[in-house]
């Protein structure tokens, strides 16, 4: 690039004009120079701009001239008056000057105690929004897959397997290592704890109680919000970002029907089956703890976990899979409907996906614990 | 203007696996010209747009711009060449978590020590100047319509009022009204900017309008390169349907 000259300007001034002389590159690259001296300038007769020593001139140079020539308020109406002769600084001004009008000031920031009220306000009233349209559509959901049932044929099979296979049996292995590591650390946990009364062969129960009732079920729920939830809500708001969604609608397909349906019933025949796979592997990993450090032979251990822990026990558990399953599939799906057009919102709608499944698996989770309390069981 | 082309191709080839989308092509764009770029869809027009801004590593073959191989520069050279060219995208490309604003600003701020109220008015400026209303500024991309991301992506190609534009069909998908408005302002634009362009386009009202040179690519290399009356003389059956086509001849008023 060729060696630039910074930018800079003289004033003339006479009784008729002041004129600014301009020398030097006046482009992009140097024009924050000479940006604040003119801001500053106040001159009180017409002004007109020299040229005819000026260098480089481009834009935003033109751009600056023009500004300041109208704050001079020499040509709110006319054009911009320019003297001496240059290349091409006439009509490049005249071209800028056509475009730029002074800039409507932005009303200022609100940052008072009002600004936190209308904000609290406004969180409020979008929380109870968000829990309304949340039951809306799962009473949409309901009311669609009941259609569908008693009309089997229209069914999408094919999707219903392909995200049993994808969400369900791909999940199995990260859920069952997870689990296995869980169950050996409760045993652990209650061996050393059990071992100061000379309780150790409590672990069983403590193990068998745990796993059926509340850590196999609740350590799906988590794996699969965090898992299935995010990549349904990035699947389903990548296809509304990109318009497949309304090309469906248009071709006579209902995106509920498609794509909320089949992953709606592919999980509520999952969720469970993963659940019971975690909660058989969280057992096997307290058999081997207590294998190993408590010397409780695995056979003692089956022998004594059906008889001392009532298989209730595992039916409260089941129970809850397929509702975790439900919740987490319903939000994905909403949170992924509700993306817009941007990369931003399908980012906050994994997110919210994601937050919102985990924070429903843990409150449901606890309610069911009341329910199943004052139950008895 | 100097003999020297802006842009100086020699014996390029571009391959994607075993697919060979270009082979032996040779291009010069003079400086100050407006070169556009036709073709059959699938002849790599964009291709060659990607491979001269080294999006696209060409396999074989040489790319100088501003007289410089891209592939032999430092980062520090590299940067300095990225503030000479502004490159319009198809889609426009626009970042969609910052405004119209900010996308201008984004180049401003990365090659300029503009401070940040002058850089917003000029970005503003350049909004005004690409024929897009001043409170587009404030819009994300995703409030846009796509002739509106067009003229935003334009506005953020000339943000550092480059010397060399590359332009990817900056007319496609818009009303006739508007492309005609489009091709007026890149011809003011390169008349008092000096600029040379790079535009790849399937618009004939544009090639009339803007476009110096045509070079039509086809058979993975330039099949003929010059004004809009020679390539009309020229003896191939595409560039023929092309020019003599309906469209072409209503184009260019023959």
């Amino acid at each position: 690039m060729a060696e630039t000259v910074s930018p800079e300007f003289a004033l003339d001034e006479s009784d008729e004009r002041t004129v600014l002389r301009l020398t030097g590159d006046w482009t992009v690259q140097h024009v924050q120079d000479v940006d604040d001296a003119l801001r500053a300038l106040n001159v009180s007769s017409p002004l007109a701009v020299d040229v005819s020593d000026l260098g480089t001139l481009d834009t935003a140079g033109a751009f600056i001239i023009d500004r300041t020539l109208r704050a001079a308020g020499s040509d709110e109406e006319g054009e911009p008056e320019i003297i001496g002769e240059h290349a091409s600084a006439a009509r490049l001004i005249a071209q800028i000057h056509a475009v730029s009008s002074p800039a409507p000031e932005s009303p200022p920031q609100d940052g008072s105690i009002r600004a936190l009220l209308d904000r609290t306000g406004r969180t409020f009233v979008h929380i109870a929004a968000e829990s309304i349209s949340t039951l809306a559509f799962l009473g949409e959901t309901l009311v669609t897959c009941a259609r569908l049932i008693v009309q089997p044929w229209k069914l999408r099979w094919t999707s219903i397997v392909a995200v049993m296979e994808e969400s369900g049996l791909d999940a199995l292995p990260i859920i069952t290592f997870l689990s296995f590591f869980v169950g050996m650390v409760i045993a652990f946990i209650g061996a050393t704890t059990l071992k100061s009364f000379d309780l150790e062969i409590y672990t069983v129960e403590l193990i068998g109680y745990s796993e059926l009732r509340e850590f196999g079920v609740v350590l799906t729920g988590i794996v699969l919000a965090g898992r299935t939830n995010s990549s349904f809500t990035a699947q389903i708001g990548t296809m509304k970002m990109r318009q497949e969604i309304d090309a469906m609608q248009t071709l006579g397909l209902k995106p509920m029907e498609v794509l909320v349906v089949p992953r709606v019933l592919a999980m509520l025949i999952m969720t469970p089956v993963l659940a019971f796979a975690a909660t058989l592997a969280g057992i096997a990993g307290g058999v081997m703890v207590a294998w190993l450090s408590l010397d409780i032979n695995p056979g003692v251990f089956i022998v004594r976990l059906r008889d001392s822990v009532p298989i209730d026990q595992f039916w409260v558990g089941m129970s809850k899979a397929p509702v975790f399953g439900l919740v987490c599939v319903l939000i994905a799906c909403r949170q992924g409907l509700n993306v817009g057009g941007s990369v931003q919102s399908l980012g906050r709608a994994t997110t919210t996906s994601v937050v919102q499944a985990l924070f429903s698996i843990i409150a449901i989770d606890a309610l069911f614990a009341i329910f199943y309390m004052e139950l008895g069981i | 203007m100097t003999a020297e082309p802006i842009i100086r191709i020699r014996d390029l080839e571009t391959r994607f696996g075993t697919h060979t989308v270009h082979e032996h092509l040779d291009l010069d764009v003079q400086r100050g010209e407006v070169l556009g770029v036709v073709g059959p869809s699938g002849t790599g027009k964009s291709v060659l747009l990607r491979a001269i801004v080294g999006l696209k590593q060409p396999s074989a073959g040489t790319v100088e711009v501003f007289g410089k191989k891209l592939d032999t520069l430092s980062d520090e050279e590299r940067r300095g060449l990225e503030r000479r060219w502004g490159v319009m995208f198809q889609d426009g490309a626009l970042f969609s978590n910052l405004t119209v604003r900010e996308n201008v600003m984004v180049p401003m701020k990365e090659h300029t020590n503009l401070g940040p109220k002058l850089s917003a008015e000029l970005a503003d400026m350049k909004i005004r100047l690409a024929g897009l209303e001043p409170d587009a500024g404030d819009k994300f991309p995703s409030d846009l319509s796509g002739g509106m991301r067009k003229r935003a992506a334009l506005a953020r190609a000339l943000a550092l009022d480059p010397e060399l534009l590359f332009l990817d069909e900056p007319t496609a998908g818009l009303d006739p009204i508007t492309a005609a408005g489009f091709d007026t302002l890149l011809r003011q634009l390169q008349q008092s900017l000096g600029l040379s362009v790079f535009l790849v386009t399937h618009d004939v009202d544009t090639l009339n309008a803007v476009c110096d040179r045509i070079a039509v690519l086809g058979e993975k290399k330039v099949l003929a390169i010059g004004t809009i009356d020679e390539l009309r003389a020229f003896d191939h059956p595409w560039v023929q349907e092309y020019f003599g086509g309906p469209r072409g001849r209503a184009a260019t008023g023959h």
